[in-house]
């Protein structure tokens, strides 16, 4: 295992730059992913890495090796692909075997690696079947039995779950990471699926338009956001314009006056979390922004519930609450107050 | 309600009748194909020598005067052997150039793609009239013996079978997932090992149906052949033609009868081995 550093890596294609001096630095043994929307250059990325795309800029570096000018058979990453790319006209066993062919491993030596390998992802007992005749999950695990048996300096996941169903993602979820940890493989993972991405990672990059616009660990993107595009991307958030009139005072479009942290004037958007907002009855203690609303929508979720709150005729915000028996539901056209500290809503200069 | 029953069984009525016409359709479409071949087959065992109908008997006689019939002989056996090697020939620039055009990024892909596809709309006699003259203007600028050689035969044939390597390989190259390729690169394959170990296999059906189609279009053409064989030298399909001249008895229709055999005896073993039905 090693360190991987990415400096100032640009990928461009004509005018249109695939990624945009993205650096990084994955520690080791560190578990990192990529998050964003398709076309934001985490595959991109992910490519340069393995060698499959050389970069018009910057170096990778992987352990004490500068990497980035490598063919990806000289590299020694093990890769894993949303389509698993197992060989389908041979066995498990001999998937997993063909890195350790590849680094001339002696053939007394090749069985009881592989073995083990396949014993790590719980697949010892069908190492003589053929790919296709083996489940979406289990072709998933051959694959990273695969990628992990010659010892690879850093692991690759590239949208690594997207084709297994929604109950069985959440298993090998936890069944990659703790193999991650056991093994302390350095982990660069690719995802558009935030749930994965806080689930699985040390620390998250997000990612859009070929350039990193956050790094850090869950709370730190879920609690400060740096721009509004992490904030609506990790997380929910309901976004109010206006502008910010002096220290700690937003105005809306719509003339609503908001308590809020923040200085400097000029247009802004305040983001608003939906579990971070309240309904308040008559006799709760004020809080900092306390506002009038008529519930326009609701939406049902089961253990809880969306209300979507006209504030003025130009904001709505949603307000997610507990369902709860002891608290009856608001209907459609009620009249409800919202409640909001201080320190819940995020402001961004526009 | 009894309107909703009119239409549910002139649905039902209509669909049918659309079933039946489809299998019509079939049954027309077969007959029509197999028909040619059913009439030779049994046309190769009447016992009279003109080919009439109603038979007036059946005989084996006529397969029996095919091995002794030097030219037929000689002619499977050049046919054989030019259809082996143009084959041969034609996998190894077919397999690469169809790698090339699915896999290069160049100008002038396209048109390299379809250069290789030609010589399978050209006409076969304007090929061979083309190929013909080709031979003539170099045997008397460079003094060469092509005219009517062996090698100027098997060139001509070479040309039969490159589309039909390119075309299939570049169907199963196209169907293959890339990632798999870059599977093997991650693991530690450089290009010449994945090609070998991981493209080669994956598309081995697709170069196993190029083959023998290639050899099928090259064992069975006449039409070119005609222009490029030299004196003494005959494929069967010429031999074929040459006995016409003479003679219509059913010893032709037993000819065809063996290749018919002969090539369906390939298909048949072929496809024990690799499921061309899935590439073609």
């Amino acid at each position: 295992m090693a360190r991987l550093q990415l400096a100032g890596i640009t990928k461009r294609y004509g005018d249109f730059k695939a990624t945009d001096d993205i650096s990084l630095d994955v520690a080791d043994g560190e578990f990192v992913v990529l998050l964003g929307p398709s076309g934001c250059g985490k595959t991109t990325t992910l490519r340069i890495v393995a060698g499959f795309i050389d970069p018009t800029a910057g170096s990778v570096r992987l352990g004490e090796r500068d990497i980035t000018a490598l063919p990806p058979w000289k590299r020694n990453a093990g890769l894993v692909f949303q389509s698993y790319a197992l060989f389908p006209h041979v066995t498990v066993a001999e998937n997993v075997a063909f890195g350790l062919e590849m680094r001339k491993v002696p053939k007394a030596e090749i069985a009881p690696k592989v073995a083990e390998a396949l014993r790590l992802v719980r697949l010892e007992q069908l190492s003589d079947r053929l790919p296709r005749q083996l489940s979406g999950g289990q072709q998933q695990r051959v694959a990273l039995a695969r990628a992990l048996v010659f010892r690879p300096d850093v692991l690759l996941l590239d949208e690594p779950l997207s084709n297994l169903d929604a109950k069985l993602r959440q298993d090998v979820r936890v069944e990659i990471r703790e193999l991650q940890r056991k093994l302390g493989l350095t982990t660069v993972m690719v995802t558009h699926d935030q749930e994965e991405a806080l689930t699985m990672a040390d620390r998250l990059v997000v990612m859009s338009e070929g350039r990193i616009r956050q790094v850090g660990s869950q709370q730190d993107l879920y609690e400060r956001p740096a721009d509004m595009f992490v904030a609506d991307f990790v997380g929910r958030s309901t976004f109010i314009d206006g502008r910010m009139d002096g220290a700690g005072r937003f105005v809306s479009a719509g003339g609503l006056v908001v308590a809020s942290e923040g200085t400097g004037t000029g247009p802004a958007s305040l983001a608003l979390r939906p579990e971070r907002l309240a309904l308040m009855s008559n006799a709760a203690p004020a809080m900092d922004n306390n506002f009038p609303g008529s519930v326009e929508f609701i939406s049902y979720l089961g253990s809880q519930v969306d209300l979507h709150v006209r504030l003025s005729p130009q904001e709505r915000v949603i307000v997610q609450i507990q369902n709860r028996p002891e608290q009856p539901l608001p209907a459609i056209g009620e009249q409800v107050r919202v409640g909001w500290s201080k320190s819940t809503g995020r402001v961004f200069a526009s | 309600m009894r309107g909703d029953l009119t239409v549910l069984s002139a649905r039902v009525s209509s669909r049918l009748v659309g079933r039946v016409a489809l299998r019509a359709a079939a049954t027309l479409s077969l007959a029509y194909i197999l028909l040619p071949m059913v009439f030779v087959i049994w046309l190769a065992f009447f016992a009279q020598e003109i080919p009439s109908f109603p038979p007036e008997g059946y005989s084996l006689k006529w397969f029996r005067l095919v091995p002794n019939n030097d030219r037929f002989v000689s002619g499977f056996l050049l046919s054989l052997q030019i259809a082996v090697i143009a084959t041969a020939i034609g996998l190894a620039i077919g397999v690469p150039a169809a790698v090339c055009v699915v896999r290069g990024r160049f100008t002038g892909r396209e048109a390299l793609n379809n250069l290789l596809l030609l010589p399978l709309i050209v006409p076969g006699i304007v090929l061979g009239i083309a190929l013909y003259v080709f031979h003539v203007e170099t045997e008397i600028h460079t003094g060469l013996p092509i005219l009517g050689s062996l090698g100027g035969l098997i060139a001509g044939h070479v040309l039969l079978v490159i589309p039909w390597t390119v075309r299939l390989v570049t169907a199963s190259l196209v169907g293959m997932d890339r990632a798999v390729e870059e599977a093997a690169q991650s693991l530690g394959a450089d290009r010449l090992t994945t090609f070998r170990r991981v493209t080669v296999p994956a598309i081995l059906p697709g170069i196993v149906a190029a083959s023998l189609f290639g050899f099928i279009a090259s064992f069975g053409n006449l039409e070119m052949s005609l222009f490029l064989v030299g004196p003494g030298r005959t494929t069967l399909p010429i031999a074929i033609l040459q006995y016409l001249e003479w003679k219509i008895d059913p010893t032709i229709a037993a000819v065809s009868v063996l290749q018919i055999v002969f090539i369906g005896g390939i298909m048949l073993l072929t496809d024990r081995f690799v499921k061309i039905g899935r590439v073609v």
